[in-house]
């Protein structure tokens, strides 16, 4: 089925756009919808399924937000390769028919939307977060205490905080396409993102990932990093994280040196008294 | 997450770049062992039950036998490993690549033997 | 909607992932390539120990092996074995390289249009020459196997 707005000036140019179609809650198969959606130099892939959702077919499903490949929410299969829809100029991909499918391992939920639930699961399982010994987390709300960083420190591991979870890595992965229990090279990256970070003090993250279906199931196809949207580079932190396991690299991190400073509360009141 | 097992992963993967690196000089060496005599000759019965009786060449065959066999069944437990997750697939996978792995180390010792004997 | 299963296999690429390399550059096939002539190489070496093993069974034996591979086709099957194990020993210590954490460049402050620091043109260059060895060694067992 072919759809178009007929209203549209005949000069403007226009593009194909097949769209992937299954709702999962009625389990009544999959197909392709197609539809003909004018477009100028600047139009994104997520503009045309706007259009397609506001004039066309308003029962297209798809997830998006900020528009500017800050949230990661609109990752899509465009073409066979996994991209940030919001981040795909259809003019730059220089073909008449562009075909939109659910991001790959990731469970279809309605059309283009997928289910991220594992993928949350196996970055939870990294312990995403600063783990200090001597701090807690309340220590860490209440702000009585800051850490020295040097820019060089923070080098080590800022690129690899940059992750936006759009997933596209985890669906480039061939390691993730048939093992359901592997990280993926978000999860791991984020692994070397802590490890690396100075002001961690974990003594666990290594062993964490050290399992049958952990970090050695990720045999450097480079998959994750070419389609990164950000420039993580996942596989570079992996292979990193890596050389750490096999004892190449030593871990001669100097922890980051604590200072006390005056709590967020008491700040926020003495400013108020001032004021 | 973590399964119990005698190895830890990364020690198994330490034994597999090991192992890897290995086989290339071991094998490296019984190619150029082939290749001093022409490759026809290679091959004759008398010429190669005199390369059995020689103990550096049985050494170098049953270094590559050994080294090929921990690599390469490794390498097809990995590959299984990531085809399919359950506990009785894991399970069948490290029994099953084992048990191979010796018993090809078996067979060919045997060969080993048995032609050093001849 | 009831909950999708942590477990669930729904929408997985599966081996089409491992079998499709064309799409994700040199490392990508560079990761197919190890994998097939892995198992190609551990398919051949059992065959060759138990080829090998008919020589403790007599001259005849051996000899009535020797007729059953040692035709064009079992030459042109040995060339393949030469070439993938080349591939495989080349590409595999650049892999190892890798792992641990050699020419992969370091972690930096990435830029638009952000070019992946460990996809560089070592890497690249690692698996070029990989495959221009095992041509190589491929051409070399041509000359032994076919040569006059």
């Amino acid at each position: 089925m072919i759809m178009s707005n007929t209203a549209e000036n005949k000069n403007e140019k226009k593009i194909r756009l097949k769209v992937y179609r299954e709702n999962r809650g009625q389990d009544s198969g999959s197909h392709y919808d197609t539809f003909e959606v004018p477009y100028k130099k600047w139009t994104t892939v997520l503009d045309a399924l706007l259009y397609v959702k506001s004039y066309m077919d308003p029962s297209v499903a798809i997830r998006y937000s900020c528009r500017m490949a800050s949230c990661g929410s609109c990752g899509m299969k465009i073409n066979g390769i996994p991209k940030l829809a919001c981040y795909t100029k259809i003019s730059e991909l220089e073909t008449s028919t562009i075909e939109c499918e659910p991001l790959p391992n990731f469970p279809i939920i309605r059309d283009l939307v997928t289910d991220f639930s594992r993928f949350f699961d196996h970055h939870k399982s990294m312990h995403p977060y600063i783990e200090a010994k001597e701090s807690s987390v309340d220590d860490t709300r209440k702000g009585t205490f800051s850490f020295y960083q040097s820019p060089e420190d923070v080098d080590k591991y800022l690129q690899f905080s940059y992750c936006i979870k759009c997933g596209l890595c985890y669906s480039a992965c061939p390691t993730v396409g048939t093992d359901v229990n592997f990280p993926g090279p978000q999860a791991l990256a984020q692994q070397y993102r802590y490890f690396a970070d100075t002001r961690d003090e974990s003594a666990k993250r290594l062993d964490i990932v050290d399992d049958r279906h952990g970090i050695w199931r990720c045999h450097f196809a480079g998959s994750c990093s070419k389609v990164c949207p950000k420039g993580v580079d996942p596989a570079l932190g992996i292979q990193l994280l890596k050389s750490y396991m096999l004892g190449i690299s030593k871990n001669d991190k100097v922890p980051a040196k604590k200072i006390e400073v005056e709590s967020i509360d008491n700040r926020y009141n003495s400013s108020a008294k001032t004021e | 997450m973590a399964s119990r097992t005698i190895l830890k992963e990364s020690q198994i993967m330490k034994i597999h770049y090991i192992t890897g690196i290995a086989a290339i000089f071991v094998v490296a060496l019984h190619i150029m062992m082939r290749l001093v005599v022409p490759f026809e000759q290679s091959l004759e019965y008398d010429y190669i039950i005199a390369n059995y009786k020689n103990i550096v060449y049985v050494l170098i065959l049953e270094a590559i036998l050994v080294l090929i066999s921990v690599h390469g069944f490794n390498g097809i437990r990995i590959i299984l490993l990531e085809l399919r997750q359950s506990r009785a697939w894991e399970n069948m996978v490290t029994v099953v690549t084992i048990s191979a792995m010796i018993g090809l180390i078996a067979y060919g010792t045997r060969t080993i033997i048995l032609a050093n004997g001849l | 909607m009831t909950e999708i299963e942590r477990s669930s296999r729904n929408n997985l690429e599966g081996i089409g992932g491992w079998l499709n390399p064309s799409r994700y550059g040199w490392e990508r096939i560079s990761y197919w390539f190890q994998r097939l002539t892995g198992v190609f190489l551990l398919i051949y070496f059992i065959g060759h120990v138990y080829e090998t093993s008919t020589i403790v069974n007599g001259q005849n034996a051996w000899e009535s092996f020797l007729e059953l591979t040692q035709t064009g086709w079992g030459h042109l099957f040995l060339i393949m074995v030469i070439g993938a194990s080349t591939f495989h020993s080349a590409n595999g210590i650049r892999l190892i390289f890798t792992h641990v954490g050699i020419g992969l460049g370091t972690p930096g402050r990435p830029d638009y249009p952000y070019s992946p620091a460990s996809l560089n043109y070592r890497q690249k260059s690692g698996i070029w020459i990989a495959l221009i060895l095992a041509a190589a060694a491929m051409f070399y067992g041509f000359n032994v196997l076919f040569g006059v």
